[in-house]
C-alpha cells in the first residue's frame, strides 16, 4: 500500500495539522512503509471475531444525574490564550 | 542515601537519623550535579522542600505511612496542580496543569515529596526517549546511549540515583523498556488498576501508569498508594485490593512459567538470550516449573498496534486545537488557520507521524479495513494469552531484542525504531500487568559497553501482588538491582 504526498496533504487537512512541505514526501514514506507492515493484519482470518475495543470487556458505568462538580471557569480561563468576559476568543467564523 | 530502599529511608526517617528535609536536599542537591542527564523537565525545589516539611512534621506526630517523607517524581505526563506539565512538548510548553492526577493526589496524601516532573518522549510517542521537546534524558549507564521510552527520565532518575523512585505510564512497554534499558524495575500495572484521571491521554484504550524502582519492593510500596477505584476515571476498576508487600515473601514452589518460543528466536542479541537463561535457571532452583508454549499471535502485536494507538491518539490529541489551553500560532487568518498552524507548530515529527497514520485509519472507506480489522487481531491476541495464562502461572520473555541503542541510531527509520516493542506491545492490547526486572549487565557486541538486561513477566488479570512477589523472589537472590552506573 503506497501513500502518495497527495495524500498525506489531504490526511493533514483532515486532521487540521500543519506539516512542513518538506517533510511530505517522509511522511508518505513512513506511512506507506507502516501500512505495509499493517498488511499483515490482512493475511489474518478474523471473520466472526468480535472487535476488541476494551481490555476487560466493561460496560461503561453510569452515574446518578447529579451535580457534582463546582464552577471554575475562571480558575481553567487563566491558561486559555485569550479570553473576554468570560468566553474564550477565536478568528471572526461570520461574515 | 540514593543506593537505600524505601524500607530503610522511612526507618531512618522515623528513628531520626535524617529529616525529610535533609533527604530531599540531598536529592535536590544530585538533580543539579547531574544535570548532563536532562532527566528533569521542571525541577520544584521550593515544593518539594515545603512537602519535606510537611512531612517530618507528620512523622513527629507518628502519623506517617511508609512513603511519607520520600522523594520521588512525577512523569511530565501526569497533571500536577499549579506546575507546568509539559508532556514532552512545545504544544504544552506553557500548560500549567489546574488541577492534580489523582496518582499525584493519592501520593501527595501518602506524603511523598515530589522533587519535580520528569523527562518523556512527545506525548508519551518513542521508545528512546529523542521525541522530547526538551531534547533526549540520557542513559547513565553510558551517556551516549538513550534510556528507552517514553519513560525514559523517570528511568534516568531513578537509576542514577536522582530519585528513590518514580511514576510512569506505559502504552506499548514505556514503562518496562527504559526499565530494562537503565536495569531498575519497572511495573506496567493491569490495564484499569491505577486511574488515568489527569494523565495526558495518548491511547486510552491501552494506557496505564505504574510505578518504577530500584527494587521490587519499593515498586509494591510505591502501587500501593497508586491503586484504587477512582470515579472520575470511566475505565476505572472496581477490585479488591491486595497487601501488595505482605505478598511478596510468598515461596514459588510449584510456580508455572511459561516461555513462549515466538520470544526466543531470530533478532534476539545473544547476551540477552543467555542472560535471560540465566535468570530461568535461578527460578528452576527457587522450585518453578518451566514449560515449553506457544503464542502464533505475538507477531501480529506491532501492526494491530500502530492502527490502535495511531487512531485513539489522533481522536486525543484533537483537543489541542490553540483555543481553551496550549500553543496558539501568532495571528491567525482566519478559525482554519488558528488549527492548523498551532497544531503544526506545537507538535513535534513523530507526533504528526501517528496522527495521520490514525486519521488516515479512521477516515471513511479504510475503517473496517484498518481499525476494525486490528480490533479483531486484538481479540485474537488477547485469546492466545488466555489460552496461555489457564496453563502456565506467568508467562517470562525478553522486555527488548537489544541492549540501549546509541542516541540517533534509529530516528531516521521510524519502523526499525517501532519494532523495538516487539516483546511488551502485545501486553498492553490484551490489558494484562507485567513487569520488567533487571538479570545482566553485558554487551550485545565486542566492542560494546555492557549495559543493563531486562527480564519481563507476565501475569494475569489484577495478579500486580503475584509479579511483585516473583520479581522480590528473584531480587532476594540476585543483586543485579542493587547495581549503580559507575559515577553515581
Amino acid at each position: 500500500m503506497e501513500i502518495s504526498t497527495e495524500e498525506v496533504k489531504k490526511i493533514a487537512y483532515l486532521a487540521r495539522l500543519g506539516i512542513d512541505e518538506n517533510d511530505v514526501g517522509s511522511y508518505a514514506k513512513d506511512l506507506s512503509g507502516l501500512l505495509g507492515l499493517v498488511e499483515l493484519l490482512q493475511e489474518v482470518e478474523t471473520d466472526g471475531v468480535h472487535p476488541m475495543a476494551h481490555p476487560l470487556d466493561q460496560a461503561q458505568r453510569l452515574r446518578p444525574d447529579a451535580v457534582t462538580e463546582s464552577n471554575q471557569r475562571d480558575h481553567f480561563q487563566t491558561i486559555a490564550p485569550a479570553v473576554q468576559d468570560g468566553l474564550y476568543l477565536v478568528p471572526k467564523v461570520i461574515e | 542515601m540514593h543506593n537505600k530502599t524505601i524500607k530503610e529511608l522511612a526507618q531512618g526517617l522515623r528513628s531520626g537519623d535524617f529529616s525529610s528535609v535533609e533527604l530531599t536536599h540531598y536529592f535536590l542537591a544530585r538533580i543539579k550535579k547531574y544535570d548532563n542527564l536532562n532527566a528533569f523537565v521542571t525541577v520544584t525545589e521550593e515544593r518539594a522542600l515545603q512537602a519535606a516539611s510537611a512531612a517530618d512534621e507528620r512523622i513527629a506526630k507518628g502519623e506517617a505511612t511508609p512513603l511519607t517523607g520520600i522523594p520521588i517524581a512525577h512523569k511530565d505526563i501526569f497533571c500536577t496542580l499549579g506546575v507546568k506539565t509539559t508532556c514532552g512538548s512545545k504544544m504544552l510548553d506553557n500548560f500549567v496543569a489546574p488541577y492534580n492526577a489523582t496518582v499525584v493526589e493519592k501520593l501527595e496524601q501518602a506524603g511523598v515529596v515530589s522533587l519535580g516532573k520528569l523527562n518523556m518522549d512527545e506525548f508519551a510517542m518513542g521508545s528512546s526517549n529523542e521525541t522530547s521537546f526538551y531534547g533526549a534524558a540520557r542513559n547513565p549507564w553510558d551517556n551516549n546511549a538513550v534510556p528507552g521510552g517514553s519513560s525514559g527520565g523517570s528511568a534516568v532518575a531513578v537509576a542514577a540515583g536522582l530519585a528513590i523512585a518514580s511514576t510512569g505510564t506505559d502504552t506499548g512497554g514505556s514503562i518496562r523498556q527504559p526499565a530494562a534499558f537503565c536495569g531498575i524495575t519497572g511495573l506496567k500495572p493491569t490495564y484499569g488498576r491505577v486511574s488515568r484521571y489527569g494523565m495526558i491521554a495518548y491511547a486510552s484504550s491501552l494506557d496505564q501508569g505504574g510505578p518504577m524502582a530500584r527494587s521490587s519492593e519499593d515498586a509494591a510500596l510505591l502501587l500501593q498508594a497508586m491503586v484504587g477505584f477512582d470515579p472520575r476515571d470511566s475505565t476505572s476498576v472496581d477490585q479488591p485490593i491486595p497487601d501488595y508487600v505482605a505478598a511478596l515473601d510468598l515461596p514459588l514452589a510449584g510456580l508455572k512459567i511459561g516461555l513462549p518460543k515466538e520470544c526466543f528466536a531470530d533478532g534476539l542479541s545473544a547476551n540477552i538470550a543467555k542472560d535471560i537463561a540465566k535468570a530461568i535457571e535461578e527460578y528452576r532452583r527457587l522450585g518453578a516449573e518451566i514449560i515449553d508454549i506457544s503464542m502464533p499471535t505475538l507477531k501480529l502485536a506491532i501492526p494491530a498496534y500502530y492502527v490502535i494507538a495511531s487512531a485513539e491518539c489522533s481522536s486525543n490529541l484533537s483537543r489541542f486545537d490553540g483555543v481553551r489551553f496550549g500553543h496558539r500560532c501568532e495571528n491567525p487568518a482566519d478559525l482554519t488557520d488558528l488549527y492548523v498552524r498551532s497544531r503544526g507548530e506545537g507538535f513535534g515529527k513523530e507526533v504528526k507521524r501517528r496522527i495521520l497514520m490514525g486519521t488516515y485509519a479512521l477516515s471513511a472507506g479504510y475503517y473496517d479495513a484498518y481499525y476494525l480489522k486490528a480490533q479483531k487481531v486484538r481479540r485474537l491476541i488477547s485469546e492466545d494469552f488466555k489460552t496461555a495464562l489457564a496453563e502456565v502461572d506467568v508467562i517470562m520473555s525478553p522486555v527488548t531484542p537489544t541492549n540501549a541503542f546509541g542516541i540517533g541510531a534509529k530516528t531516521s527509520d521510524p519502523l526499525q525504531m517501532y519494532l523495538e516493542d516487539l516483546y511488551t506491545i502485545a501486553i498492553n492490547l490484551a490489558g494484562l500487568p507485567a513487569i520488567s526486572i533487571p538479570v545482566g549487565i553485558s554487551a550485545d557486541k565486542p566492542d560494546a559497553k555492557a549495559m543493563p538486561v531486562g527480564l519481563q513477566i507476565i501475569g494475569n488479570y489484577f495478579a500486580e501482588d503475584r509479579l511483585l512477589n516473583i520479581a522480590h523472589q528473584y531480587q532476594q537472590v540476585s543483586d543485579w538491582h542493587t547495581r549503580i552506573p559507575e559515577g553515581y
